[in-house]
């Protein structure tokens, strides 16, 4: 036995002490028959007649004991292994810390409080999870989300966040470290998977209650049974009684209850998301409406320009040089992809050489325009149209008639026209469009189909944000939206009941994440927009939203469709165990007997084994979960209902057969 | 089997215009029948002093419901143990013991009218019409009333939850006086020109034809047939006299009892299509419809097929083919085996109790079916509290389902939470609490309990009796020697529990959740109206009872009809 399973073994027997066994009353259940059945065995044995069944029944229902607890251990130590892996580089940290008179003071990881500030150089590791508060660095965030590109944090935008144990690359951060030791993101998500601090959440509080309603009731059904059996003649067996007892109480459901949760909250850990309580999880799988941001969720991050339309009476070459001139010292994206294009559509790489020495007129939110003045004096210009349009009359150009009709058919395409003029002549339009992502498509209509509102949010103005909705499929889309009009919108959603889930990373976004029935932040986001929500994405990856509503229906289907199933071996047991109660007393109630089993000692104790190894034969269903592939409720439902309903219905009688053809030769 | 077939289509073809009456009387919007009927209740409403148009809310509502059947069992209690000094006694009959009189007052209170007496030898006049009578009026308008106060909040689409969900004197007014009245009003006309009595006077001293038994037979009068209306209509099944519907006082013709056996079904059935019409959920009442039809044609057929069989006790007795067929022990030979099973399986499945035939007399097997009929107790079931219920176990459905389909629990698109669970469960395991234990209790003090029978049939009479009382169905396995203490006091406490239990949670959950928000149903939601949630539904009710009652069942009707040699 290796260590790993030895202390799961240990784990599983420790879940039998009492105050364990007390946050489960289905399994308390099964505790005090197995006690009951021990004390009857030397009873049995005394009485020369029944001892070693009571012995068997018991050890049996040890064992149903023993799965179910294991089953909880099996998930914990598996939740906990990737939560510890997560967590690993961390235990070993120092940390500089920064005291109010600025000075540095080295401490350990651990002494580090919500608050203090520490500095991180450049091939450190980041002592704690926290934000940048002073300078930006590119970060190997690899150890926390298993991908090494680099990624850049910097103070004062939406990318300062930062988790401990990940690398700073280049220069130097002051840190605000933003969790006590043990309140840390990772540190939340393992108490989550402990069953011992575990909270329920509330659709499996729920579920208990009606668990225990139902082992309260076949309770009720086995205590009257005893002087209802005895009025009409018939002697009961205490051990046959606590057999039918614990075969009736839903010990399946009962016994994976905790390792479902636990399995749900190790799943979303290996998705890289991070949430910080199981109701986060579980009110996932029941999101009516996501809010998307486009950048980065449904397009990638940047727009590239995609085409050169010149206006009337200007040839495509001029265009497309002045594009490329203008955009040569560009350093966004957007001007690097101009030149992209630019040379594909055959410019003379030549040309650059003119631009040697140039002015570069820089972006600004006021201009919105930028470009560079040759040293030939040549003034070139690109930026927004109507900017440019009122530059190139102010330098006493005139607008070309269909200048109007260009960008407004460029924005209908969902692009966004860049006008370009060189002087006075205003020579045409770019294209830049936003490259919709690979598969986001088909990832919307598995959404809708799974009766899901997609909205996308974006700053765009409305004709274009309706033609990328258009292409990506989402249901709805805000345009020019500001948080104050997301906010808006979540409390619209919710306000007609639906629950509503949306992703942020910035700290204007954090009013709306904790609006949002689930928020999801981005690790890399600010500390208020990683607090604000109730999950966060190791990975900053906004369409993680999607796994995580698959998640969470994955949570509450596998309770559901465990519970079913459940129930539904009842009616099989109640086959096998009411004629061998009776048999003895009234042989003519053997005709109930459909499966013909061997004896009544055989046919209870085959009834009682099934329903001890269904338990561990369901476990590898409690942790993977049922699969909610695509479908509509009504299709899941038919489907489930066949597979947990009608399968748990009939599954039990060909296996208690087989079990009793098994147990027969030795009774 | 025809005339089964046809009293099946003659409540159909009735319920449908009746429903649709029930909607336009009780709904919200004000029409002719308000000038028509508010010169009947404007001077009820004068006179009590009580506010209409006031909204409750469900604690409020649920609340006045308890005040007013708490003082109607009193005064009917109180007139029971009195009337031997009160008028409208021609008969000269005593007051009742006080515990007698309180499981009566309670039974009718509670629509169950279960009867440890027997009607004609120990209720005046004035008893049986003012307090009996007004019970089989109130308690139907009740039990409809909180179905309508649940309708309007939980069925109804955007139902407005600062309104709260009714008030229940105005519901309770309106279908007394709009529904109850004018159809009780019309069957007992029908009755009398049937040959149902209906005087005041004393009993009439009758010369026997055959003077060997007895000289002189006295024959009991009173208003019989405006009772025996309501008492059919209202799902009460308290008769007059004490052989019920089964003797030609109260049931004298073949059309007599296709009237009765029709009024039975005829308001729970017509109430779906109420329902329907007042919430617009049409497709859901369908659904709801299908399943209760599916389960009454399982049972009428098992009771029919069961009571075609010839009684184990008579094996040899007779010859089958001298045209007796079948079990007619305790049966009337003039309706014969075919509509005393009709008789027997309505009157358990709506929990009305009237019968037309003795079900202690029933094969095994049939006696089954309608103690199964009572655990179930919503197949049509009693007025209001038959869909009341139904609804009760669909909450149940509608819990596992929304998990199923990977959503939190929601009813209606409203979250199901613990508080929701927690009172549901409890409602539903109050039934075997209450029947398991009391029978349990009651066999096992057999000094305190006194049964008739031992064996498999004894512990079946205690069953039936525990069962009859929760389910407020009234019927008896009449054998059982249940006027004494210990039976009327514990019959009591099931009446109790089995009426208000079962009728105020799912109201108590209804004003929880209308407060709540109420997610659109769409594609991912579960589709309450979808055949497979009903069919779920349709399995938790099966589930439920049958895990609860089968090993009951098996020492009871099941191990008799094992060993009675006939196998049914």
């Amino acid at each position: 036995m290796s260590k790993r399973e030895f202390n799961l073994v240990g784990q599983a027997v420790k879940g039998l002490a009492p105050t364990q066994l007390a946050r489960n009353p289905v399994m308390m259940v099964v505790a005090i028959g197995t006690l009951v059945c021990f004390v009857m065995t030397p009873i049995g044995f005394a009485e020369g007649e029944g001892g070693g069944f009571a012995l068997t029944i018991a050890l049996l229902l040890l064992a149903t004991l023993l799965f179910a607890t294991g089953a909880e251990a099996l998930a914990e130590s598996r939740g906990k292994a990737q939560a510890g892996a997560l967590r690993q580089t961390k235990s070993a940290l120092t940390a500089r810390r920064l005291s109010a008179d600025g000075q540095l003071e080295n401490v350990a990881a651990t002494e580090l409080r919500r608050g203090d500030r520490v500095q991180v150089e450049a091939g450190e590791l980041i002592p704690a999870d926290g934000d940048i508060v002073k300078g930006a660095a590119s970060i190997n965030e690899s150890a926390v989300t298993g991908e090494s590109a680099p990624v850049l944090r910097e103070a004062g935008t939406d990318n300062s966040g930062v988790s401990a144990g990940t690398k700073v690359l280049s220069d130097t951060l002051v840190i605000e470290v933003s969790a006590n030791p043990g309140e840390s993101l990772l540190d939340r998500m393992i108490a989550l998977v402990e069953g011992a601090s575990r909270q329920k959440t509330p659709s499996e509080l729920a579920l208990s209650v009606l668990l225990a309603m139902l082992t309260l009731v076949f309770l009720l059904v086995v205590v009257t049974l005893v002087p209802m059996a005895s009025f009409v003649g018939v002697e009961t067996s205490t051990v046959m009684l606590v057999a039918l007892l614990i075969c009736l109480i839903p010990t399946t459901i009962g016994g994976l209850l905790p390792a479902i949760g636990i399995a749900g909250m190790s799943r979303a850990m290996r998705a890289n998301l991070v949430a910080k309580s199981g109701k986060a999880v579980e009110i996932a799988g029941s999101i009516d409406t996501l809010l998307l941001d486009k950048t980065g969720t449904i397009t990638l991050g940047d727009r590239r320009a995609t085409d050169f339309a010149a206006c009337q009476r200007v040839r495509f070459e001029p265009l497309r040089d002045v594009a490329f001139l203008s955009s040569l010292d560009d350093p966004t994206p957007e001007g690097r992809s101009i030149v992209t294009l630019a040379s594909a559509k055959g410019v003379d790489v030549q040309l650059g050489e003119e631009a040697d020495g140039a002015t570069f007129i820089a972006f600004s939110a006021e201009t919105r325009l930028s470009g560079v003045d040759l040293t030939s004096g040549k003034q070139l210009r690109k930026g927004a149209p109507n900017a440019i349009a009122a530059w190139v009359a102010a330098q006493g150009g005139v607008v070309p008639g269909d200048f109007d009709a260009l960008v407004a058919r460029i924005s209908r395409d969902g692009a966004t026209p860049i006008a370009v003029a060189e002087g006075q002549t205003l020579l045409g339009v770019i294209a830049l469009s936003d490259v919709i992502k690979e598969g986001i498509a088909e990832k919307f209509l598995e959404l809708r189909a799974l009766g899901i509102k997609t909205v996308m949010i974006t700053g765009d103005n409305p004709i274009t944000a309706s033609a990328i909705a258009a292409t990506a499929g989402v249901d709805d889309y805000i345009a020019e939206a500001t948080p104050e009009r997301k906010l808006a919108l979540i409390r619209e959603e919710q306000a007609s009941g639906r629950l509503v889930a949306m992703v942020g990373d910035g700290t204007n976004d954090a009013p709306a994440l904790a609006q949002a029935d689930l928020g999801l932040a981005m690790n890399s986001g600010t500390q208020a927009a990683r607090e604000a929500a109730n999950m966060v994405d190791l990975d900053s990856d906004p369409g993680k939203l999607i796994s995580a509503v698959e998640i969470g229906k994955q949570l509450l289907v596998t309770r559901g469709a465990l519970t079913t199933f459940s129930l539904a071996n009842d009616v099989a047991k109640y086959f096998v165990i009411l004629p061998a109660l009776f048999a003895a007393s009234v042989p003519a109630l053997g005709m109930l007997d459909v499966m013909n089993l061997h004896s009544p000692t055989s046919a209870v104790l085959a009834a009682v084994v099934f329903n001890a190894l269904i338990i561990p034969a369901l476990i590898p269903f409690a942790l993977r979960g049922v699969s909610v592939k695509v479908a509509s409720a009504t299709e899941l439902l038919r489907r489930n209902l066949l597979i947990y309903g009608v399968g748990g219905l009939l599954l039990p009688f060909p296996m208690i057969k087989l079990f009793d053809t098994l147990i027969a030769p030795f009774v | 089997m025809n005339d089964v077939i046809a009293i099946y289509a003659v409540v159909a073809l009735l319920a449908v215009p009746l429903g649709a009456y029930i909607a336009n009387a009780v709904g919200e919007r004000r029409g002719r029948l308000d000038t028509l009927f508010g010169v009947i209740e404007t001077p009820i409403y004068r006179l009590s002093g009580l506010r209409p148009d006031h909204a409750m809310s469900w604690q409020a509502y649920a609340m006045a419901i308890v005040k007013l059947h708490g003082a109607l069992i009193v005064f009917a209690w109180l007139l029971f143990m009195g009337q031997g000094l009160l008028p409208l006694n021609p008969d000269a009959i005593p007051g009742m013991p006080w515990d007698t009189a309180l499981h009566t007052a309670v039974s009718f209170a509670t629509n169950t009218n279960q009867q440890h007496y027997s009607g004609q030898a120990q209720l005046s006049h004035l008893s049986q019409t003012l307090a009996i009578v007004t019970l089989q009026f109130v308690t139907p308008a009740t039990g409809a009333a909180v179905l309508i106060a649940i309708a309007r909040t939980l069925l109804k689409k955007r139902a407005d939850g600062a309104l709260g969900v009714g008030n229940y004197y105005h519901d309770m007014t309106r279908l007394v006086v709009r529904v109850l009245l004018p159809l009780a009003a019309a069957v007992a006309l029908m009755l009398t020109w049937q040959g149902v009595p209906a005087s005041y006077q004393a009993s009439h001293q009758v010369e026997m034809l055959d003077p060997q038994v007895e000289e002189v037979q006295s024959v009991p009068l009173g208003p019989v047939a405006s009772m025996v209306a309501i008492k059919q209509l209202g799902t009460n099944g308290g008769g007059w006299f004490g052989p019920n519907s089964s003797v030609p006082l109260e049931n004298p013709t073949p059309l007599a009892n296709v009237i009765e056996t029709a009024s039975i079904m005829l308001i729970p059935v017509a109430l779906l299509v109420a329902i329907a019409l007042i919430a617009n959920r049409r497709r859901l009442m369908v659904g709801i419809g299908a399943v209760m039809l599916a389960f009454s044609l399982v049972s009428t057929s098992a009771v029919v097929m069961s009571e075609r069989m010839p009684n184990a006790a008579l094996t040899g007795l007779y010859q089958t083919d001298a045209g007796l067929q079948g079990n007619l022990e305790g049966k009337e030979l003039r309706f014969g085996t075919d509509l005393s099973a009709l008789w027997g399986s309505w009157t358990t499945q709506t929990s009305n109790g009237s019968v037309n035939a003795m079900h202690d007399s029933f094969n095994p097997l049939g006696g089954m079916m309608l103690l199964m009929d009572m655990f179930v107790n919503v197949t049509f079931g009693g007025i209001g509290v038959g869909l009341i219920g139904f609804l009760l176990y669909l909450m149940l459905a509608a819990f596992i389902g929304s998990l199923m389909v990977g959503r939190a629990p929601e009813l209606f698109g409203k979250p199901l939470e613990t508080r929701e669970m927690r009172w549901i469960s409890l409602a539903i395991l109050a039934q075997p609490l209450v029947i398991l234990g009391l029978t349990a209790l009651t066999v096992a003090l057999p000094g305190l309990a006194q049964t008739s029978n031992a064996g498999f049939h004894g512990l079946s009479q205690v069953l039936y009796e525990f069962t009859s009382a929760f389910a407020n169905n009234g019927s008896g396995f009449e054998g059982l020697g249940d006027d004494t203490p210990w039976w009327n006091l514990t019959c009591v406490v099931a009446l109790l529990v089995g009426r208000f239990v079962p009728m105020l949670v799912p109201l108590a959950v209804a004003g929880w959740l209308v407060t709540k928000r109420s997610a659109p149903s769409g594609r991912g939601t579960l589709a309450m109206d979808s055949a497979a949630f009903m069919g779920l539904t349709a399995g938790v009710i099966v589930i439920v009872n049958l895990l609860g009652f089968l090993p009951a069942l098996v020492l009871g009707p099941i191990g008799e009809a094992v060993t009675s040699g006939t196998g049914f």
